[in-house]
């Protein structure tokens, strides 16, 4: 076995070579490698969804995910979602007070955004309790990020007929 | 507060307090900038990992490096390495940083040696061919048997602690012989895990000035320096602990990272690099501090009218293998034990015993969850005994302003409880419950709670630990609130940036609340006890408004007169240097508390709550799904509104998730659930739509009438929801199934079969 693979990703829309040992998680390449540390490791046995990213536009847990799986793919985490503005599941987060201590908040939108592009319409708060159900958080007791996402929802649902 | 103003800047600031603003944190956290410990790099860092003991009792006889690995590549730190004294020190000196040969091992995740590797990998590698020989002695896991003391783990008797709180001259038998009705009961309540989802974590580092600087996931950075200085040797100019913006803590980062602390300071001090340490979610699990476990056995006496007069109380918590924080938590136990009701004769005797478990701590609530769990299914079933509404129970018997607690405490203000209860109360009649259909499997249930909890350290704690906090102006022309209270979720820095901005009468965006570091900042006192809004804030507040009046009085005479604060501040500052103003808290005059006899003022003041939990319970496959969550709770006055619901709303589902749902599950003392698909907490899907009320009954002495908020929602909603599940199957099973918790899926079967 090789002491490193050189990857070929889209990351976050830009082009990254990367050098990794063969056993590395994408997790562990994101954060160690590429010094994107938005990604948390909450558990690293994929119960806590802290860790979730999306692997050509489809949530994954990338602490359960080799980094050489996401070869020659199209890789985003949160540090990809800030372009010029927070995108509204961000700027909804923000405002409805839904990140309190932080650490799930980057998985959390990572699967929400994730969630919310396949579902291209505004979704109820029963939707998005079930779709979120792989992602663990302490603080909020969830009422403030179903809140948050159900808005955001109805934000890009409207931008898409706008 | 309220210092009458013309500016148009300050009558908008006038505002800030009250308002539910974006937290100050919010951009970093959404846009996945924010640092937290892990995310932290220092150079030619090593990576730590703790060799434990895997044993449950016994005395170590030796460490052996097996051959087969080069240890050259390694540093490994044993007890001989410490330069202080052996001990992380917090109440006692019981519980020592890493078990000396020779000495006992007293539960199986015990520390006996340390690794630094310069990657996890090796580290891992090199904990693989580190040998412990411990010769292994009898363990007793269970508090009870432990009671007993046929197996020595603490002092003669394994008692950590014991309490005793009586009221009224009649001896309580006699008593309780003479109601018309008592209602016996034997509760147990099992430990609960706090599951941040951040993990715990430090790295320390020393300079070659000596200074050993420490950085991490924590609460309580002057807790961390107290035991720091003992167990390295070193005074408070070679020591700085410095909080990492903070994962969640619910108490688990109270007194658990000085542990932490304290390893990764004896690996870097001998590996002569930085070493961080970061628990893996198993070993966080297994090692750090949970909610005690508990058996409270409870006699409420009361007449056919439904008046309440006599209270008998037996609470034992299960420490587990050292004092830690256990008799802080026991006395907050027994001092919330007898309820917020009204009665002339109680006794609540409270002990806290030793077993080989790894210890239990500090967790959101810290000892009242556990008794008024026990107290509110005992309501329950006095008002049901009578055919009383659990609404008319509780209202005939609740301590008002002007009442006086178990420890003869006289009420004066700020409570709450009629309020609360009659939120619940008319959200509760407005909504009632579905009826049940026969020809299904599914019973409807509603339990109602109420519930105080004692805001700040107990009795003449807060004089005691006399918390300071600064307001400044710091060079960039922000005003800098330093204090050494942590957020870690809860929302401190946005509080005290509201409070600071309205002291100051300027925008919020014109202050700073930094995270703190032991060098930069006065001692707060402990992130604890719901204490650092109405206890540091107040300072913060009164820091404030000293600075405003300071500026304002410097520029009158200097001709400055019509300058907003912050420019004439930085006028100010250019000629006197930096300005700023710190103010240590003065308790509020008249408390008196009597440690001995455990009479007087147990707090500066309580915050009152109420909840109503409606439940779907299946016959067939016994879920429960929560259909309605109304909780009303006292803060005195919310700093912002939205936090606030944010801090109820979080610890409700907490208080839901231990009482349904959550369990940690031990087996000859070692955690045997240490992932979190099987020591599970609840998820999204399994949360109910919450509605939540805030009734705002002000305390003179909190900032703006605010008193404490992050702990009471933990308290009632555990006993709610048993007895909203007692209520769906009244006809089906008898109550006592419903008195320990989890009431899972399958406690309510094997409650069900039993009685079928």
């Amino acid at each position: 076995m090789p002491d490193a693979l050189l990857l070929h990703m889209k990351v976050n829309g830009e082009d990254v070579e990367v050098a990794a040992p063969p056993h590395f998680t994408l997790l562990e390449v994101l954060r160690y490698k590429l010094d994107l540390i938005g990604s948390k490791q909450g558990c690293d046995k994929g119960d806590c969804g802290a860790c979730t990213v999306q692997l050509d536009g489809t949530a994954r847990l990338s602490c359960l995910t080799l980094a050489a799986q996401a070869d020659g793919r199209k890789v985003r985490t949160v540090e990809g979602m800030t372009a010029a503005h927070l995108h509204p599941l961000q700027d909804c987060m923000d405002k409805q007070v839904a990140a309190q201590c932080g650490f799930c908040t980057p998985g959390i939108l990572m699967a929400a955004e994730a969630y919310l592009t396949k579902q291209a319409r505004a979704v109820s708060r029963d939707e998005v309790a079930e779709a979120m159900a792989g992602n663990l958080c302490r603080c909020t007791g969830y009422v403030k990020i179903v809140d948050a996402i159900v808005e955001a929802s109805e934000i890009m649902a409207a931008k898409e007929q706008g | 507060m309220g210092h009458a103003s013309n500016s148009s800047e300050e009558a908008k600031a006038k505002g800030s307090v009250g308002k539910g603003l974006a937290r100050v944190d919010g951009a970093a956290k959404v846009r996945g900038t924010a640092r937290y410990v892990d995310d932290l790099k220092f150079p030619g860092m090593h990576h730590g990992l703790t060799k434990r003991s895997e044993v449950p009792h016994g005395i170590l006889r030796g460490i052996h490096k097996r051959e087969g690995f080069d240890w050259s590549q390694v540093v490994v730190v044993t007890a001989e390495d410490i330069p202080g004294r052996n001990t992380i020190l917090l109440i006692e000196e019981d519980q020592p940083a890493l078990v000396a040969i020779g000495a006992h091992v007293r539960h199986v995740d015990e520390a006996i040696a340390l690794i630094a590797a310069p990657t996890r990998a090796l580290a891992r590698e090199a904990h693989g061919f580190l040998d412990l020989e411990i010769e292994e002695i009898p363990a007793v896991f269970d508090c009870e048997e432990a009671l007993s003391a046929e197996v020595n783990v603490y002092g003669d008797d394994n008692i950590l602690k014991t309490y005793l709180i009586e009221k009224g001259d009649a001896d309580i038998e006699e008593k309780l012989a003479s109601c018309d009705h008592v209602v016996e009961g034997l509760y147990r309540t099992q430990a609960q895990e706090q599951m941040y989802i951040e993990p715990q974590g430090m790295i320390a580092s020393w300079g070659e000035d000596g200074v050993c600087h420490i950085i991490g996931s924590m609460q309580c950075p002057f807790y961390i320096q107290k035991a720091m200085r003992a167990l390295l040797a070193l005074d408070d100019d070679n020591l700085v602990v410095e909080q990492a913006v903070t994962g969640g803590g619910f108490g688990g980062k109270e007194e658990y990272p000085s542990m932490i602390a304290g390893h990764a300071a004896l690996l870097a001090r001998k590996a002569g690099v930085p070493v961080k340490l970061i628990y893996e979610r198993d070993e966080d699990i297994a090692a750090t501090t949970k909610r005690h476990p508990s058996v409270v056995r409870h006699r409420l006496g009361f007449d056919a009218d439904g008046t309440i007069r006599a209270i008998d109380v037996d609470v034992i918590f299960d420490g587990g293998a050292y004092l830690t924080l256990t008799q802080v938590v026991l006395s907050r136990g027994v001092l919330h034990a007898a309820g917020p009701y009204k009665c002339e004769n109680t006794r609540v005797r409270g002990r806290a015993v030793a077993t080989n478990t790894p210890p239990h701590g500090a967790f959101r609530g810290f000892g009242a969850p556990q008794t008024t769990f026990a107290y509110e299914r005992q309501t329950q079933k006095a008002a049901a005994l009578l055919g009383m509404s659990p609404f008319e129970f509780r209202e005939h018997n609740m301590l008002r302003d002007g009442d006086r607690t178990a420890t003869s405490q006289l009420l004066e203000g700020s409570v709450g409880s009629e309020d609360v209860l009659r939120a619940v109360k008319e959200v509760a009649e407005a909504n009632p419950l579905p009826k049940d259909d026969p020809a299904t499997s599914i019973r409807h249930g509603r339990g109602v709670a109420f519930y105080f909890h004692g805001a700040g350290f107990t009795g003449s704690g807060e004089a005691r630990l006399a918390g300071r906090a600064t307001v400044a102006l710091a060079e960039d022309g922000h005003f800098e609130v330093r204090s050494s209270s942590t957020d870690i979720g809860q929302g401190v820095q946005t509080m005290f940036t509201q409070i600071a901005a309205t002291g100051l009468g300027v925008e919020p965006d014109a202050v700073r609340v930094p995270t703190p570091a032991t060098d930069r900042v006065p001692d707060s006192g402990p992130t604890v006890a719901s204490r650092t809004c109405m206890v540091v804030g107040r300072v913060v507040g009164q820091a404030s408004v000293a600075l405003k009046n300071r500026i304002e009085s410097w520029a009158s005479e200097n001709g400055f007169g019509d300058m907003p604060l912050r420019q004439a501040a930085t006028a100010m500052a250019k000629v006197e240097g930096e300005i700023s103003e710190t103010v240590q808290y003065a308790p509020p005059p008249g408390i008196v508390w009597d440690d001995e006899t455990y009479t007087g003022s147990a707090y500066p003041c309580y915050g009152w709550a109420a909840c109503v939990i409606d439940v779907r319970v299946d016959t067939d496959t016994y879920e429960v799904a929560i259909d309605r969550c109304v909780h009303a709770v006292d803060v005195g006055k919310a700093i912002n509104p939205v936090v606030v619901k944010g801090q109820i709303e979080g610890g409700t589902l907490q208080s839901l998730g231990w009482a349904l749902w959550e369990d940690v599950i031990y087996k000859n003392g070692k955690v045997a659930n240490d992932r979190m698909t099987n020591c599970i907490v609840p998820t999204f899907s399994d949360a109910p739509e919450m509605h939540t009320i805030i009734v705002e009954e002000p305390f003179a002495n909190g900032p703006y009438g605010a008193k404490g908020v992050g702990e009471i929602p933990m308290d009632g909603p555990c006993a709610a929801a048993a007895g909203a599940v007692e209520h769906a199957l009244s006809t089906l099973v008898s109550s006592e199934g419903f008195d320990a918790l989890p009431v899972s899926p399958e406690a309510i079967q094997r409650a069900m079969r039993l009685d079928s």
